[in-house]
């Protein structure tokens, strides 16, 4: 089952959608036993960092969803929902995270347009199989005002140019986090998603629910 | 580094898309749904899905037909027209837009857009902007006007450069700049207004009204300083493909997706 994190923010709708077009049903839920109970679970985020740990916090979802990851299960973050996995955030003062990845979120630094908005090259930092058949800097769609610095470099999977060049994909055994918006971003996007669902439900066939079209 | 954008725009109205030359005698373009899969099939870097019906009981189609556009599109989806309250941004963003484009509604209510970026992030608020050349002025000036469906529009008695700082600084995250002067004449971007707000603001602006040739595109990226060109007939009416578009601004030097 592939479960997205419904936390009353975030658009839902065009994850949902693109993961329906490669052929699984996911469930879009803001039930901790659910989360905990996932085969694949997706993270979704726009807006504010601090504002998704509230939500996140009202809903009692901050621990299932911390031990989902740490019990080594496959999760997939995407935009916000990869800054919140950090210490913490400098985003409208200094919020605290979920620090599963020892790090800082920090604004883009002043001199180019604010927010980084539209199509942007990863370039690739490691061999990974979420990357399998996406060539290296592939145009991804970015959009947002902070970005991530993890204290350990190792994990940074992927990289982009915008003023500085910001870890774009954090890459942890199971645990894959984009920076970009995979659901916006085209072919591409999907690919990226439909590597990291074969990977993450591997061994579960009955998983697709239905013929890609 | 990242690449300039070409976005289609699906003026639609009676839920079908529409195309007059400043906002008048308006013809059909096709159907929004079947128009933007194949936008998003042909590489376009986003879609402006903008409503310009008058009237609210109409909402509700335009909400269904914005859930059908958005359920073919994966790509960036922006809806814009007739939004006045958080709650109306709010409906549109769970039927699957990317971002909201407010305008009208800005100018009679600011705190509009602050509301806006605070309950749903800087992203995801677009400030339009409808700017006429102001005549017989030395240095150019432009004004902003608004309801500009209705017999050319009401001067809003705001300078269009001011305005675009003022909303940076409320929360706007990207401005769509539209010349009334130019909007579907095919004759060009007004390159100068959009160099004036480029050069004026931090956040990404978007160039709308005019695009009639390739070149239009390309002067409005690289004299006029936009982050990205919102053209419709041109693409519409099969004038030119996305992709073409896209090879001559490559071809020009300019960084694109292909």
């Amino acid at each position: 089952m592939v479960t997205i994190i419904d936390y009353g923010a975030g658009n839902l709708r065009s994850v949902t959608n693109a993961i329906g077009k490669l052929g699984y049903e996911p469930k879009v839920t803001s039930n901790p036993d659910e989360v905990l109970a996932a085969k694949a679970l997706i993270l979704p985020g726009v807006g504010a960092a601090g504002d998704t740990m509230a939500n996140l916090n009202r809903l009692q979802l901050t621990d299932p969803t911390k031990q989902y990851i740490s019990d080594g299960k496959p999760f997939f973050g995407i935009c916000v929902g990869l800054q919140v996995l950090f210490t913490g955030t400098e985003e409208g003062g200094w919020h605290t995270c979920l620090n599963i990845i020892p790090g800082q979120v920090r604004r883009l630094p002043e001199g180019q347009k604010i927010p980084h908005m539209g199509w942007n090259q990863v370039k690739q930092m490691i061999p990974h199989p979420v990357f399998e058949g996406i060539p290296d800097e592939t145009n991804f769609y970015f959009v947002h005002s902070y970005y991530v610095a993890p204290d350990d470099q190792a994990l940074v999977a992927g990289k982009t140019e915008y003023g500085i060049n910001f870890c774009s994909v954090i890459a942890r055994g199971n645990l894959v986090a984009t920076q970009f918006h995979p659901e916006r971003s085209g072919e591409a996007g999907l690919r990226i998603y439909d590597n990291f669902l074969k990977l993450a439900l591997a061994g579960e066939p009955s998983s697709k629910t239905k013929e890609v079209t | 580094m990242l690449t300039k954008r070409i976005i289609p725009c699906l003026d639609v109205k009676g839920g079908r898309v529409v195309k007059g030359i400043k906002y008048r005698n308006l013809q059909d373009a096709g159907d929004p749904v079947e128009l933007a899969a194949f936008y998003n099939e042909q590489g376009a870097d986003e879609i402006v899905f903008y409503d310009i019906t008058a009237s609210s009981d109409e909402r509700e189609t335009v909400r269904d037909l914005l859930e059908r556009t958005a359920d073919q599109v994966f790509i960036p989806l922006t809806v814009g027209g007739g939004l006045r309250t958080v709650e109306d941004m709010r409906r549109m963003l769970e039927s699957g837009a990317d971002k909201v484009s407010i305008n009208t509604a800005a100018v009679q209510n600011p705190h509009l857009i602050t509301e806006g970026a605070e309950r749903f992030g800087s992203q995801c608020i677009i400030l339009g902007m409808d700017a006429k050349r102001v005549p017989g002025v030395s240095p150019r000036r432009w004004g902003v006007f608004t309801h500009t469906g209705v017999d050319g529009g009401r001067a809003a008695g705001r300078d269009a450069v001011e305005w675009a700082i003022q909303v940076v600084e409320l929360g706007a995250g990207e401005i769509v700049v539209n010349s009334i002067d130019a909007d579907g004449t095919q004759a060009g971007y007004d390159v100068e207004l959009l160099r004036a707000i480029s050069t004026a603001v931090t956040v990404p602006v978007v160039a709308s009204g005019g695009a009639g040739t390739m070149e239009d595109l390309y002067q409005a990226l690289a004299q006029g300083k936009a982050d990205a060109v919102l053209a419709a007939s041109i693409f519409h009416y099969r004038t030119y493909s996305i992709r073409e578009a896209k090879e001559y601004l490559t071809g020009k030097g300019i960084p694109i997706r292909l």
